[in-house]
């Protein structure tokens, strides 16, 4: 339970320190935080084996790190420097470390969610033990190729697993206005994909605890979807907040915050240990993160740009 | 090295039973690759051997097959995906460039995707609209993937083994249309690969003709013709659009001072647009005539069997050009 912590409060971190280099000007570069979503991330990936394989999206920061990413190549891969995890060419929307297993991440809606069913397939051919897992929105079901991939994932029994974050607005839309319902879950059940929506997609003990009964079934190659309800509590992309386009009201933020991921682990941690243990733990914690932050920034900032050759390099 | 008599469609159909033998990592997936036709009868033979294990009958949904590809691509596959008509694959265009052709450089040269796609160009009356498409110009647009045609029965087979022992995406587009489809050619056994290359198919001194895929055939009627006339046309088979072999065009347009090229394609921005262009920046001083194309007209392919034969080049239209260009008329 500390270590999801852990891993929440460390996604909270960066993307918080993230948030200081793009108000300096450092970043040159549309970012997509997952500040109040980072639940998901972490409650699913603590369900997975190190050699399972994640896709994630333009938001994924989160699916990074909760992977194990390196952090020093993702700071230095958003400032565009050559020791970045894709040497600077892929930035902040593709971020990815194969060797932790996330392969890519892709910002065009949805279009990462075949290659999870491709690594499937190939894991599938080749008899090994691993699954795949496909982090997106809930705009991504609005796309073709996502019903194409929950279809071809059912027909050849692959073990993937889809793991949808519905934080309401696709960009400035709210789902209403794109979709018939809230509930996407109960649309994927009928194409024999196992769905299942969780209501509070921030509590991380209950997105862990469904994501283990779901890998359990997609290692037995039963694909399976799940839906977690979630909020984005930034801009669609940029650091600050947007309550004053009023496209969502602060009150439905408010209430959000009050489920926040790191606050909902928190009352139940007190319950465990009380608060005052509670505090010192997240004390310590706050400051090993800080310094790896700390070292992985100074190795970002202290990293050279990519040479002018690699313009032209590994094009294929 | 040995070779044997094969059609264009057998020496296809031979590359792919080779590569699936060599490599139990290449597999085939498509609309109908193991349904009664076999694509044409195209994939019969690997079907026989290998069956639906690495075969696999695929759902319509061509952009969705194209992320599987590349996903089983990263996950160590070697994918060949098979589209029945190029016309389909304009459906799965984000997956084809946004992601197979760009995924190496995004990922700094970390990811390689050995994809192959291999489609098909049909031309017959009756095909209409959207199935008569050679789409060739648009699919070489994009840096990160190759674009072959093969012209022969030897190509056929070479490309082919090329595109999918090559480490990144490959889009082969073959041309259904007969003669060439059904033409046999000299084929060297066992494995071999074409080279990324331009083939010089014929040697003259008068004019270069530069063919993209079945009008090779027409140029080497139209070269029969003109021989009786005492013009001689320098004959290059493109095969590859990209990456695209210029030095033989240009040392060929050296030598003739005369350029025709000649496409399945519509002329607009497209591979005879760069084959001129190029020459214009590469080999200008040489020219004695303005370059000439010959490509489909600025049209959709009509059903109309009383029109359709207006619609392709032919080697009446190659002839007549190069008279106009060489002065005989």
């Amino acid at each position: 339970m500390k270590k999801l912590y852990y891993e929440m409060l460390r996604i909270r971190m960066v993307e918080e320190k993230l948030t200081e280099w793009y108000n300096a000007g450092l970043i040159k570069a549309p970012v997509h935080l997952s500040i109040g979503q980072e639940a998901v991330a972490v409650g699913v990936m603590a369900a997975l084996k190190p050699q399972d394989k994640i896709v994630s999206t333009h938001r994924c920061h989160a699916h990074y790190l909760a992977k194990g990413g390196d952090l020093k190549k993702m700071m230095a891969e958003i400032l565009g420097k050559a020791t970045g995890c894709c040497k600077g060419k892929g930035g902040t929307m593709h971020l990815f470390d194969g060797e932790v297993g996330h392969i890519v991440s892709v910002p065009l809606v949805a279009a990462s969610i075949p290659i999870a069913v491709g690594l499937a397939l190939a894991a599938k051919m080749k008899g090994e033990d691993k699954i795949a897992v496909a982090f997106f929105g809930d705009g991504a079901v609005e796309e073709g190729i996502f019903w194409e991939s929950i279809n071809f994932a059912s027909v050849h029994h692959l073990p993937v697993l889809f793991v949808c974050e519905n934080n309401l607005y696709a960009t400035h839309s709210h789902i209403l206005q794109r979709q018939p319902s809230e509930n996407i879950a109960a649309r994927v059940n009928p194409h024999y994909i196992n769905a299942r929506r969780i209501n509070n997609g921030n509590n991380v003990l209950q997105v862990m605890k469904v994501a283990k009964a779901k890998v359990e079934l997609v290692r037995k190659g039963q694909p399976c979807f799940i839906e977690a309800c979630t909020y984005r509590l930034r801009e669609h992309w940029g650091v600050g907040e947007d309550w004053h386009l009023g496209y969502r009201s602060r009150e439905e933020g408010e209430k959000w915050m009050e489920k926040s991921p790191l606050k909902q682990l928190e009352k139940v941690l007190i319950k465990r240990i009380g608060a005052s243990k509670l505090q010192s733990e997240i004390i310590k914690i706050e400051d090993t993160i800080r310094v790896e932050i700390d070292e992985a920034e100074k190795f970002a900032f202290n990293s050279p740009p990519p040479p002018k050759e690699d313009l032209l390099s590994e094009v294929g | 090295m040995k070779t044997k008599n094969m059609t264009y469609k057998d020496a296809s159909a031979e590359a792919l039973l080779i590569a699936m033998e060599k490599d139990e990592e290449v597999f085939l997936i498509g609309e109908g690759v193991d349904n009664v036709g076999g694509i044409f009868g195209q994939v019969l033979p690997a079907y026989k051997k290998f069956g639906p294990s690495r075969m696999i009958d695929a759902p319509i949904s061509e952009n969705g097959l194209t992320g599987f590809c590349i996903g089983a691509a990263l996950g160590g596959m070697r994918p060949v995906l098979i589209h029945q008509r190029n016309d389909f694959m304009l459906l799965a265009m984000d997956q084809m460039f946004n992601q197979a052709a760009e995924l190496r450089y995004a990922s700094g040269g970390r990811h390689k995707v050995p994809l192959t796609i291999l489609s098909f160009v049909a031309r017959r009356p009756g095909e209409g609209v959207t199935h008569s498409h050679s789409l060739q110009s648009i699919f070489a647009h994009f840096p990160g993937i190759k674009v072959g045609m093969p012209a022969s029965a030897a190509d056929a087979k070479g490309m082919l083994l090329r595109a999918i022992f090559d480490d990144d995406p490959v889009i082969i587009l073959e041309h259904r249309h007969n003669p060439l489809y059904e033409q046999t050619g000299q084929v060297p056994e066992g494995y071999y690969e074409t080279p990324l290359t331009a083939k010089i198919a014929r040697r003259g001194k008068h004019l270069t003709v530069v063919t993209v895929s079945i009008t090779l055939l027409d140029a080497m009627k139209a070269r029969d013709e003109l021989v009786q006339q005492g013009i001689f046309l320098e004959i290059i088979d493109l095969r590859w659009l990209r990456p695209i072999d210029v030095n033989p065009i240009v040392q060929s347009i050296r030598k003739t001072g005369r350029l025709l090229v000649v496409d399945t394609g519509w002329k607009s921005c497209s591979i005879s647009s760069e084959i001129v262009a190029l020459i214009a920046e590469r080999a200008h001083g040489y020219l004695k005539s303005a370059p000439r194309r010959i490509t489909l007209p600025d049209a959709p392919c009509p059903a109309s069997q009383y029109l359709e034969p207006l619609y392709h080049p032919n080697p009446e239209m190659i002839v007549q050009t190069v008279e106009e260009m060489v002065g005989k008329n």
